[in-house]
C-alpha cells in the first residue's frame, strides 16, 4: 500500500474526533460562548465510552453515555459562565483540567486495556477503485458524522434555528430585544457542544484506537478549537480542516511505514506544528477572521 | 419569555460598588465547598473520608519535614503564577507556561550536560539565567505569532507546550541520554556546583523560594506602583481607551509574554538545578497548568497569589500522601484543582453581583 493510499484510507477515521469536537465548539461559539474545556470533555467522553464497551455495553450505549456525561459536565460550565457571568477563559481552562482529572480518576483501573472496534462498511463499487477506494470503506460513525456535518451546515445556512443562534452570538442585545432568551439559547448551544465533544472522545477511545490510556486525547480537543478558527466559523471549511488534520496525524505512521529516517518525536510534533503554522497563515488576514467571526464571542451577556 | 424565567429563578443584579466582604470571603468559602464536594466523590469511590482529609489537608502542615516539602512546591508555582497573572490582567492569556517551564529546564541543563567537569560557584546562577532566557525565548514565539500574525495566543502557547514536551523526549531518548543510565530517558546527574543552594539545613527548600518571593514583591510594585504596570492594566480593562491614550497593544503582548515565559523558564531551571539534579521526562507535574489555577485563585493579585500558591502546593503534597495512605489516585489532585477554580468563579460572582429573589421588572422591549 502506497503512502497516499494509506493516508486516504485512514484519513476520515483520524479526522472524525477532530470533526465532531470542532462542530460542537462551532455551535457554542456561534452562540457567543468560548468553551476552552473541549480537551477535558473529550477525555471524560473517552473514558465513559471505554468503560461501557469494556463491560459489554456495546458501542451505541457507549456513545450515548459518553455524550450524556460530557453534556452534563458542559452544563456545569454553562451554569457558571452564563448564570454567574464568570470569565469564560478561566472557567474553560478549569473545566479542561477537571475533565482530564476525572477521566484519569475513573480510568485508573482500565489503564492500557483494549476493546474491540467496529467493522468498516464499504460502499460496493466505489470502494474497489484503486488508490482512492479506501475512502469509501469506513465505520458507521464516520458515515453518521458526515450526515451530522451536512445537517449542521444546513441548519446554519437555511433554518431559523441557525439564524437565531447566529443572532444570539452576533448581537445578543438586539436578539434579546426581539424576545429571544439569550441565556437559555447559549446554555443549549454549550450543552450540544459538550455532547459532541463526548462523542469525539468516545470515537477516539473505542473505535479509532480502542484502548484507554491517561492523556490519550493528546491535545486533540485543543486542535478542534483551533479548527473552528481555521474554518473561520464555517462548517465546510471546518470539515476540510478536520480532513487535513486527519491526514497530518497519519503522516507520521506513513513516513515510518515507508522507512523514512525521521525521529518519532518530530513526527509526534507534526499536528501541533501544523496547527501553529496554519493558525498564523489564517489569522494574518484580519478581514477574513472578522468576516465570519462571532462579534460577542467570550463576552458575558448583561441586560 | 425572559419575563416568565425571572419569576422562577433568582436573578443576579450588578452591585453599585464591588463588595469587599464578598471579595475576602470568596476564596475560603470556595475552598470549603470544594473540599466538601471532593470528599463526597472520595466516599463514592469507597475511600475513608477522614483518612483522606487527614492525609490531604492536615498532614502537609503537621511536621516541618512535610511543610518544607510544601514550600519546595510553592517555589515554582509562585514564580509561574506571578508571571502569568501580569499577562492575565492585561488580557494576554499565556497558557503555555508548561512549555516555557520545560524550555527553561532544557536551557539550564545544557551547562552541566555539555560541561560535566566544570566547577565553580558561577554554575548555578548561570543555569538559572540561561533557563530564564530559554523560557522567555519560547514565549516570544507566541508573542511574535500574536503580534505579527494576529494568531490567538491561547492556542499557540498551548501547542508550543506539546512541542516542548516532544523536544524534551527527543533530547532524553537521544543526544542527552545518560549513557550509563540503564536506558532510562534521563540525563546524567549534575555535579555539586550545578545545584542551587539549600535554604534550610535538612530540607530540600532552596534559593528558588527567595526568587519567588522577590518576584512577588516586584510584581506587586510593578502592578500597583509603576506606570508600565498601569498601562498594562488599562490595556486589559479598556483596550480602546488605552489605544486612544497611545498605549500600544503589541507592547503589552510582548511584555506580558516575555515576563511570563521568563518566570516559567526560571522555575524550570530551578527545578533541574534543585530537587531533581538532572533533566528527566517528568520534570513538571503540571506546574504550568496548576499555576493558571493559582493565578486566578489569587484574584490575579500578587498578594493573593502567594496564599493560593501555598494552598495548591499543599494540595500536591497532600495528594501524594493520600495516594500512599488512602489509596487515592494522584489524578484526584487535578480534579480538586479544576473544581476549586470553577467553584471559586461562582463565589467571586458575588463580589460584583447580588442575588435578587423577587422578579426584576423586565425592561420593555419596545
Amino acid at each position: 500500500m502506497s503512502a497516499v493510499e494509506f493516508i486516504l484510507a485512514g484519513m476520515m477515521a483520524a479526522a472524525t474526533p477532530f470533526l465532531l469536537a470542532a462542530l460542537g465548539e462551532l455551535v457554542a461559539e456561534r452562540a457567543g460562548v468560548l468553551n476552552l474545556g473541549v480537551e477535558g470533555l473529550m477525555a471524560v467522553g473517552a473514558v465513559i465510552a471505554f468503560i461501557v464497551v469494556y463491560h459489554g455495553g456495546g458501542h451505541l450505549l457507549a456513545f450515548l453515555a459518553a455524550g450524556l456525561g460530557s453534556a452534563l459536565l458542559s452544563m456545569f460550565f454553562a451554569g457558571i459562565t452564563l448564570g454567574f457571568n464568570a470569565n469564560q477563559v478561566a472557567a474553560g481552562l478549569a473545566l479542561g483540567i477537571l475533565g482530564q482529572g476525572l477521566s484519569a480518576l475513573f480510568g485508573k483501573s482500565y489503564e492500557s486495556l483494549t476493546v474491540t472496534t467496529l467493522p468498516k462498511i464499504a460502499i460496493p463499487g466505489l470502494s474497489q477503485i484503486p488508490v482512492v477506494g479506501g475512502l469509501f470503506s469506513q465505520d458507521i460513525v464516520v458515515w453518521i458524522s458526515l450526515v451530522v456535518t451536512i445537517g449542521i451546515w444546513a441548519t446554519f445556512a437555511y433554518s431559523k434555528v441557525g439564524l437565531i443562534l447566529r443572532a444570539v452570538g452576533e448581537n445578543p442585545k438586539a436578539a434579546h430585544a426581539i424576545g429571544y432568551p439569550i441565556v437559555s439559547i447559549r446554555f443549549a448551544a454549550v450543552t450540544f457542544g459538550g455532547m459532541m465533544a463526548g462523542f469525539a472522545g468516545a470515537y477516539a477511545s473505542t473505535i479509532y484506537t480502542p484502548l484507554w490510556a491517561d492523556g490519550m486525547i493528546a491535545g486533540r480537543g485543543w486542535i478542534a478549537i483551533a479548527l473552528v478558527v481555521f474554518g473561520t466559523w464555517l462548517t465546510s471549511r471546518i470539515f476540510l480542516g478536520a480532513c487535513l488534520f486527519g491526514a497530518v496525524s497519519l503522516m507520521g505512521l506513513a513516513a515510518q511505514a515507508s522507512g523514512l529516517a525521521v525521529s518519532s518525536q518530530l513526527l509526534a510534533c507534526l499536528p501541533y506544528l501544523v496547527t501553529i503554522i496554519v493558525l498564523g497563515i489564517i489569522s494574518v488576514d484580519r478581514r477574513l477572521l472578522k468576516l465570519n467571526g462571532v462579534a460577542s464571542l467570550g463576552e458575558p451577556f448583561e441586560r | 419569555m425572559s419575563r416568565s424565567f425571572s419569576t422562577i429563578l433568582p436573578s443576579l443584579v450588578r452591585r453599585d460598588r464591588a463588595s469587599f466582604a464578598a471579595k475576602l470571603l470568596a476564596p475560603p468559602i470556595a475552598l470549603i465547598v470544594t473540599i466538601a464536594l471532593n470528599l463526597g466523590l472520595y466516599v463514592a469511590m469507597g475511600r475513608d473520608p477522614m483518612g483522606v482529609i487527614y492525609a490531604m489537608l492536615i498532614e502537609p502542615f503537621v511536621s516541618w519535614a512535610s511543610f518544607s516539602e510544601v514550600l519546595l512546591k510553592t517555589g515554582p508555582l509562585l514564580l509561574i503564577a506571578q508571571g502569568l497573572a501580569i499577562g492575565f490582567r492585561a488580557k494576554v492569556f499565556n497558557i503555555g507556561a508548561e512549555g516555557q517551564f520545560i524550555l527553561g529546564a532544557i536551557f539550564a541543563s545544557a551547562i552541566p550536560i555539555w560541561m560535566p567537569q566544570a566547577t565553580g560557584q558561577w554554575m548555578w546562577p548561570a543555569m538559572l539565567l540561561l533557563g530564564t532566557l530559554g523560557g522567555a525565548l519560547w514565549a516570544s514565539l507566541t508573542a511574535f505569532w500574536r503580534v505579527r500574525l494576529n494568531a490567538n495566543e491561547i492556542l499557540v502557547s498551548l501547542m508550543l507546550s506539546f512541542v516542548a514536551a516532544q523536544l524534551l523526549n527527543y533530547l532524553l531518548l537521544g543526544p542527552w541520554k545518560d549513557p550509563g543510565g540503564f536506558n532510562f530517558p534521563q540525563s546524567v546527574m549534575f555535579q555539586y556546583d550545578a545545584m542551587v543552594p539549600i535554604l534550610f539545613e535538612g530540607t530540600r527548600v532552596n534559593v528558588s523560594l527567595i526568587l519567588a518571593a522577590g518576584l512577588s514583591i516586584a510584581a506587586w510594585i510593578f502592578m500597583q506602583k509603576s506606570f508600565a504596570g498601569y498601562k498594562l492594566q488599562v490595556g486589559g480593562l479598556a483596550p480602546r481607551a488605552a489605544s486612544y491614550a497611545g498605549f500600544k497593544e503589541s507592547w503589552a503582548i510582548w511584555l506580558s509574554l516575555i515576563i511570563g515565559g521568563a518566570a516559567a523558564g526560571l522555575a524550570g531551571a530551578a527545578e533541574v538545578a534543585g530537587p531533581l539534579g538532572q533533566l528527566q521526562r517528568s520534570i513538571s507535574t503540571g506546574y504550568g497548568y496548576a499555576a493558571i489555577i493559582v493565578a486566578y485563585l489569587g484574584g490575579l493579585n500578587p498578594i493573593g497569589i502567594v496564599i493560593s500558591a501555598i494552598i495548591i502546593a499543599a494540595l500536591y503534597i497532600g495528594g501524594d500522601n493520600a495516594m500512599v495512605s488512602a489509596n487515592l489516585p494522584i489524578a484526584a489532585v487535578r480534579v480538586f484543582q479544576g473544581s476549586l477554580l470553577l467553584i471559586y468563579l461562582i463565589a467571586v460572582a458575588f463580589v460584583r453581583y447580588r442575588i435578587v429573589w423577587r422578579p426584576t421588572p423586565a425592561r420593555s422591549a419596545s
